[in-house]
Order: structure tokens, then sequence, then C-alpha cells
């Protein structure tokens, strides 16, 4: 023991200590407890949400994502920053808004990226593609507006036929065909890998397939797994799996207003995590919340041997407590 | 004076060698409280070594191998026993204001490393490559859009997430539990509380 030590712990009795067995034995026994929840728990696996899943279950809903896309009515179509100029997801407080002031820097255009993107790069593969594509391009805006309005319309009344949907309306122009190739397109299970091409063959930035399933597809799905944000959805794990329960405080402002009805939310919730983080971390110097401790005397127990073996007043030494 | 020298002295002054691996404490460290962080550490090592195999192998790998789905839950349940045994830790420092007579940073690198653990589990989440990455990197990136750091920290870009969580955060973490443990080391372990004692002069962090 050092000389400054021996001041520090004078009063005190000493034992005998051995760290370096103690952590031995601590790996040991964490390694065997870790083995044995490994071995009788497994670990959560749940395999991806695909556009070949939405095609092939639902391929009305698929139609209705690429259809919000187009028409610019979908959740990433009008999302705001970083993807576009939206402000459907846009959030500010007053004249405090750090997304406004970040600005667009993953540019996505929906109805390019995930829709017209894809279908042109079919065309080659299917020339018939070719005429839809180019009338819909070429259409006035107001044209265009008529054709989805009427096709959102008639979409809940839609039929399968084979794997062909057939949407009651003869007033939407070529969307009919464009739609019935998208889901053709989703059926084979390369649509994200399209939407995600970038001329090179190295990949590893899926922003832009990841976006396209976000709202009601992968809403529902995960809303029949009680994962949604107002569910406790961020601290949980598919199945019966623990989660990350460390994130019980960010999780709990979400279900509670005004972090739950304000469409500022995530910043609220930002906002105050990294305050409270803050005052966490400076706990040490708050009148107040550095007391508590000395008024919930869990030290008691924490130290009771301590106390029972020293009943006397502790020598002035090291008297600073008392 | 050169450098050496001089960090040498700080060294031998800050933590003498018969401090850095101590074989006598006081009595009063005898109590299972006190093996919080020693078990935090332990986790620790568990999820660095199935980690590493884990990275050795690819992100994939664990998704088709019956070998890669046992050393990924020994990850998933290191997550879990670390999180635990640390709050624990954190707790019982806590209610022993272990901040006490200049203790200060080390409450201070307790915080940032939880905070930096929840960002490295964070990415891992992110990492899964399955259903569970796409939903919490959909979920999770209003959050940091509203935040406006979105761009810059890109939850639905694996390759950024996979090096913050492989590479980045690991050794960030690292880095702050070596300064933990060197403060606690330096400084000894808190003195107890005195019964009736409330906070005063000479009980100041620093």
């Amino acid at each position: 023991m050092s000389q400054r030590s021996g001041q520090q712990y004078a009063g005190y009795r000493m034992i005998e200590s051995d760290l370096i067995k103690e952590l031995t034995w601590a790996l040991l026994a964490m390694t065997v407890l870790v083995l044995l929840l490994a071995a009788l728990f497994s670990s959560p696996d749940d395999p991806t949400f695909t556009a070949q899943e939405v095609a092939v279950r639902e391929p009305a809903l698929l139609v209705h994502t690429a259809l919000d896309a187009l028409d610019g009515q979908g959740a990433i179509a009008s999302y705001g920053p970083p993807y576009n100029h939206g402000t459907g997801q846009l959030q500010a407080l007053g004249p405090l808004s750090p997304q406004r002031w970040a600005g667009v820097t993953i540019p996505v255009n929906a109805a390019q990226v995930f829709v017209l993107g894809p279908l042109e790069r079919m065309v080659p593969l299917d020339p018939a593609l070719a005429s839809p594509l180019a009338r819909l391009r070429s259409a006035p805006a107001s044209t265009r507006a008529r054709w989805e309005s009427a096709y959102a319309a008639a979409l809940p009344h839609a039929r399968m036929a084979g794997e062909r949907i057939v949407v009651p309306t003869a007033a939407a122009g070529p969307l009919p065909a464009l739609m019935n190739a998208y889901l053709a397109l989703a059926r084979t299970g390369a649509l994200e890998s399209i939407i995600n091409l970038n001329g090179r063959v190295y990949q590893t930035d899926f922003t832009r397939a990841l976006l396209l399933l976000q709202g009601q597809p992968l809403q529902s799905v995960a809303a029949q797994a009680h994962l949604l944000g107002n569910e406790w959805g961020m601290m949980k794990e598919p199945g019966n799996y623990p989660g990350a329960v460390w994130l019980w405080f960010y999780t709990l402002l979400y279900q509670i207003p005004p972090y739950s009805t304000s469409s500022a939310g995530d910043l609220m919730v930002g906002l105050t995590v990294g305050i409270v983080t803050l005052i966490l971390a400076l706990v040490p110097w708050i009148p107040g919340l550095r007391d508590i401790p000395y008024l919930v005397p869990v030290y008691r127990i924490i130290w009771r041997r301590h106390y029972a073996e020293t009943s006397q007043p502790p020598p002035s030494a090291h008297g600073h407590d008392g | 004076m050169t450098w050496t020298r001089t960090v040498r002295q700080w060294l031998q002054t800050e933590i003498p060698y018969e401090d850095l691996l101590p074989d006598e404490l006081p009595a009063y460290v005898d109590s299972y409280v006190y093996l919080f962080g020693v078990l935090t550490l332990s986790a620790f090592v568990l999820l660095v070594a199935s980690g590493i195999w884990l990275a050795m192998a690819g992100p994939q790998w664990w998704h088709v191998s019956g070998v890669g789905h046992f050393v990924n839950s020994i990850h998933f349940w290191s997550v879990q026993a670390f999180f635990f045994f640390m709050v624990l830790h954190l707790w019982a420092q806590f209610f022993m204001a272990a901040w006490r007579h200049g203790r200060g940073a080390n409450w201070v690198t307790g915080v940032l490393l939880f905070v930096v653990s929840i960002l490295a589990a964070f990415t891992g989440f992110l990492s899964q490559q399955n259903f569970d990455s796409q939903w919490i990197a959909l979920q999770g990136k209003d959050a940091f859009n509203g935040l406006g750091v979105g761009s810059f920290f890109n939850l639905l870009n694996f390759g950024q997430m996979y090096g913050f969580h492989v590479v980045v955060l690991p050794l960030v973490l690292a880095l702050l539990i070596a300064v933990h443990i060197f403060l606690v080391r330096s400084k000894g372990v808190v003195t107890p509380i005195e019964p009736e004692a409330r906070p005063q002069k000479g009980d100041e962090p620093r």
C-alpha cells in the first residue's frame, strides 16, 4: 500500500484483497451465466420485411404505397429534411428547428426513386412498359393528378385476376399498366436491390430501399408485434426477448403528453433526454440531487458491517462526513 | 525536464505502483455491491470476444450458421448482463454518494460510459440486418432527423452503423473504461458516509 493510500485509509481496518482473482472468478461466472442464457434462450432473428412479401400478401397495399410516392402524399414523399423539402415530418419548436437548419442532405425524390426509376430500368426487359411510362412523364401535372386521383378512389374496390390487380376505373390513364408492372417487379424480390442501385458493385448504404416500406406496410407488421412507438416499441424485441430496457426513460416520454401529441415530439424527446443526461452527469454538483443518498440511506445497508464494527464515532482524520 | 520524465512523475504521483493493483483494501469494501463494477467489466470482455468472432465471420454469417447464431446469442445475453450490472453499479455508486472527496470525474466518466454504451447497443441493433434492425432504423431515424443529425448519423446506412458498432464505439468505450478504472485506482475507494451525515465542506466532488 502506498503512503498516500495509508493516509487515506487511516483508521479503517484493512483486509487482504486479490483483485486479479476477483476479476478471474467474475469473468468465469459471467461466462457460465451467458453461455447458459444463450443455450437456453437463444436470440431473436426475424427476417427483414420485404416488398416481395407485401406484393404477394397484400398487393393492393404495395400499389397504394407506390401511388402515394407518385402523388407526393406518401410518408417519405412529404417527409422533409434530410430527404426533401416536404413538411410532413418537419419538426420545430418555435424558431428552433435543427432539422430545417440541417437541410436536404440525403435527397430522395420518392416518385422517381421508389417507382419510376425501377420501372425505367425494367424497360429493356419489358419494352411494353416504355409507352405507359412515356405517357405518364409527358402528361401535364393536372392530368397526372386526375389519373392518380381516379386510381386511388377505385383502389379499395380492386380485385386480383391471377397475379394482376384489376382496379375498376377507366380514367387512370397509364397507371393500371404501370402498377401491374410494379407488382410483378416486386414479386421477383428485386425491387429493393433496384432501388438501391448506385452504379457500383459494392453497397453498404440501404437508406433508399429501407425507406420504401416506411409507412403503412411496415407499421402494420410492427403493430401486430406490438412494436409501435406508442406501445413502448423502442425498447422491445420481437417475441418474448428482453429488449433495450435501458431506453426506458426515452421510450416513456413517447407515451405521455406533450411528447406523444406534439408534431415536434421527437425533437422534444431528444432535447429532454439530453438535458436529463446532463443533469445526471452533474449530480455531484447539484444541491438537492446530491443530497438524496443521505436522505434515502441505502448506504447503511451497503456498509452495514462497517457500521456494526464501528459503533464509536469515527476518528477525526477522516471525519469529513460527520 | 523531458516529456517522458514528466509523464512518469505524474503517473507516480497519481497512481503509485502499489495502488494500481493493491493487495490490501479497507474492510468496508467487503460487500457484494462492490462486485457490480467488475461484473460489468466481465460482461464487456465477453461482448468484445463474441463481437470479434462475429465481425471476423462477417455480418451475414450468424443468419445462416447454427454456430453463428449461438455466438450471436452470447453477444445478445452479454449485452443484457452488461447493462444489468452497469445499472446496478450506477445506482450503488449513487446511493454511496461515491463522488465525494474529489471523485467527481469518476462519476462523470461513469455517466459517459453509460451514454456511449447505449449508443453502442443501439448501433448493434441496427447492424443485425434483420427485421429488428429494419424497424428500429425506420422508427429511430425520426428522432435523429428531428435533432438535425440524421444525415451525419444515418441509421439506415448499414456501413456507417456497422463501423460505429465494431470500431468507433468499442474503442471509445475501452478508452473510457481505462480512464474510469484509472480514476478509481488513483483516488481509491470512497470512505463510508458516516450515519446522520449531511454533505458538507470536504465532500465536494471537485
